[in-house]
């Protein structure tokens, strides 16, 4: 399968500390992949640098064999990648109905000359758009709260809405950071269930960072591992499970104890 | 007709005095509705747009007065003048962050006042007397009407939306492809633009100038009514302009203690109600539905968390 993200040599320094060093790898189109490593091992950099929050100090990232270093984080959004935050980043005092719809503004085209003298595009595409939000907060099951303000959801539906806010850009490639962080492990099967679903219902790749093994087990095609910003291992989550070298890194060596 | 009524009006229902009131709070009203975008709705806040006031007001005042132009054009010219103003301010300062952005338009308020104080052409320090009286209570309450029309269709297009989001979450606006410096810029374009024509307006009224009517003090004035008022909320900032320009008259024999009130309402709003008297709410038919169905919707949402859990515990 042809890679919709891939990367190469990819390192970012912190004035003397690699955070990030000499990193290649690639996310196949269509499929879901693993980003795991111990805490400190720059799976978050990753994504910051991928999403243009960061500055890439070496390497080159390709989106859809175009290169993408250095943009705008919103042009990289613009690209169809998006992303979801470790600490969840919602429009708190927002409906969760506005969340979605603020981040459909990209499915309209009216102007501001238009929006402020209410010329007929304007309503044309508003009412696409409110379309758009609600149809995406039913098809995630959120149908019966989207006039909560997002900061009185429950955390689960918080992490579910901020995926709902992310599949609102249609995005070709969807990054999941820590999703399940702080969830039960019901809440835990039940999000894999809904990582699957997306990725079916919405025709697009997933890269997903996270501590959990039984959800990146149950739901990676393909894993890689970082350790102090070094790529550790790559490949199927059998390869992975068995790798020693993961292992140690997870468990520590057996010469440690 | 229509004349007759105006003066009819003009000389009972409105004596002199009330009538000067109201048209300074709807001077006031424009500028702050303008500051009500870029602070209310965008999250920047600015201690210098009694700089933009002032462009607005001197720009207006060499049209009618030196180019013997029509007020119409005067008007346009000092609301252009402050916009074009805040697009180069904005280019220098709109990477700030927070607190940054705030002392930047705090300096450039000052500049613009020392600058007019020692320019001759419009009277420099001294001020600049003998205007020509062309504004009226009923242009300015028409402009009003006007203007608070095109701030409530901005804010509520998916470009008021984005800079809601702007000062909601920077990176998450980021994330959801929203351009957040070209909409910090459009933000205080507009709310300049809104306070060259206050000051426009104001030129003309009062029928003189000073630098000093445009120093820090009024910059303040007009930032503590958008929070006084409520942010994120065009019903809460035409609420605060009312009670915060027409309270002190009304006061009048305390007026040194007004700037205490301030004070003391602005900390008290800081730490008590940070989102302002009104906060988001908006008080229209529109907005009183959506903060009942956003309440019905947490209550729902509370009701099936506590049975949830009243299930677990059986």
């Amino acid at each position: 399968m042809s890679a919709i993200l891939e990367v190469k040599g990819l390192t970012k320094r912190f004035g003397g500390l690699a955070a990030v060093n000499q990193v290649s790898f690639r996310v196949a189109e269509g499929s879901i992949s693993g980003l795991i490593g111990p805490n400190g091992a720059g799976k978050t950099t990753i994504f910051n640098l991928v999403t243009g929050v960061y500055k890439v100090t070496e390497g080159t990232i390709e989106f859809r064999g175009e290169s993408i270093q250095d943009l705008e984080p919103y042009k990289v959004a613009d690209k169809g990648i998006t992303r979801t935050f470790q600490n969840i980043r919602l429009f708190k005092s927002l409906s969760a109905r506005d969340n979605v719809l603020i981040a459909c503004h990209m499915s309209a085209k009216y102007g501001l000359f238009e929006s402020i003298f209410r010329l007929p595009r304007y309503w044309k595409e508003e009412k696409v758009l409110r379309d758009k939000a609600e149809s995406l907060l039913e098809i995630m099951g959120l149908q019966d709260r989207m006039d909560v303000t997002a900061n009185n959801l429950p955390y689960g539906l918080q992490r579910r809405l901020e995926i709902t806010r992310a599949l609102a850009l249609d995005p070709k490639l969807l990054l999941l950071d820590e999703p399940a962080a702080g969830m039960n492990p019901d809440e835990t099967v039940q999000l894999m269930r809904l990582i699957g679903e997306v990725r079916d219902q919405f025709k697009l790749s997933v890269l997903v960072i996270e501590h959990h093994m039984d959800l990146i087990m149950g739901v990676c095609e393909h894993i890689h591992v970082l350790n102090f910003g070094c790529t550790l291992a790559d490949g199927s989550p059998e390869d992975i499970a068995n790798d020693p070298k993961v292992v140690e890194a997870y468990l520590g060596a057996e010469n440690d104890r | 007709m229509l004349s007759q009524v105006s003066d009819f009006l003009g000389q009972t229902v409105f004596t002199v005095y009330i009538q000067q009131i109201i048209v300074m709070t709807g001077i006031n009203l424009i500028a702050v509705l303008g500051l009500s975008i870029l602070t209310g709705f965008t999250g920047l806040f600015s201690f210098g747009h009694g700089g933009f006031m002032a462009i607005g007001a001197y720009v207006a005042a060499i049209f009618v007065a030196r180019l013997r132009l029509p007020f119409a054009l005067a008007i346009l010219a000092g609301a252009l003048g402050a916009a074009l103003v805040s697009l180069l301010i904005g280019r220098l300062t709109l990477k700030l962050k927070g607190d940054y952005f705030c002392i930047a338009t705090m300096g450039f308020g000052e500049a613009v006042r020392i600058i007019l104080n020692n320019v001759n052409y419009v009277g420099g320090a001294r001020g600049w007397e003998s205007l020509p009286l062309l504004t009226n209570i009923w242009l300015v309450l028409g402009l009003d009407v006007v203007f608070v029309v095109l701030t409530w269709n901005l804010i509520n297009s998916r470009h008021g939306r984005n800079l809601v989001a702007v000062r909601e979450e920077e990176l998450a606006s980021q994330m959801a492809g929203i351009d957040v410096f070209r909409y910090k810029m459009i933000a205080l374009v507009a709310s300049a633009a809104l306070a060259g024509v206050a000051g426009a307006l104001l030129a003309n009224y009062l029928q003189f100038l000073r630098p000093t009517m445009f120093n820090m003090g009024k910059s303040t004035d007009l930032t503590i009514m958008v929070i006084f008022g409520g942010l994120g909320s065009i019903s809460g900032t035409i609420a605060g302009t009312i009670l915060l320009t027409g309270l002190p008259e009304f006061f009048r024999n305390f007026a040194q203690w007004r700037l205490v009130v301030y004070g003391l309402a602005v900390i008290v709003i800081m730490v008590g109600r940070p989102q302002g008297v009104m906060g988001g709410f908006e008080l229209t038919p529109s907005g009183v539905r959506k903060s009942l169905a956003s309440r019905k919707a947490r209550l729902a949402l509370e009701a099936e968390v506590r049975a949830a859990e009243r299930e677990g515990k059986a």
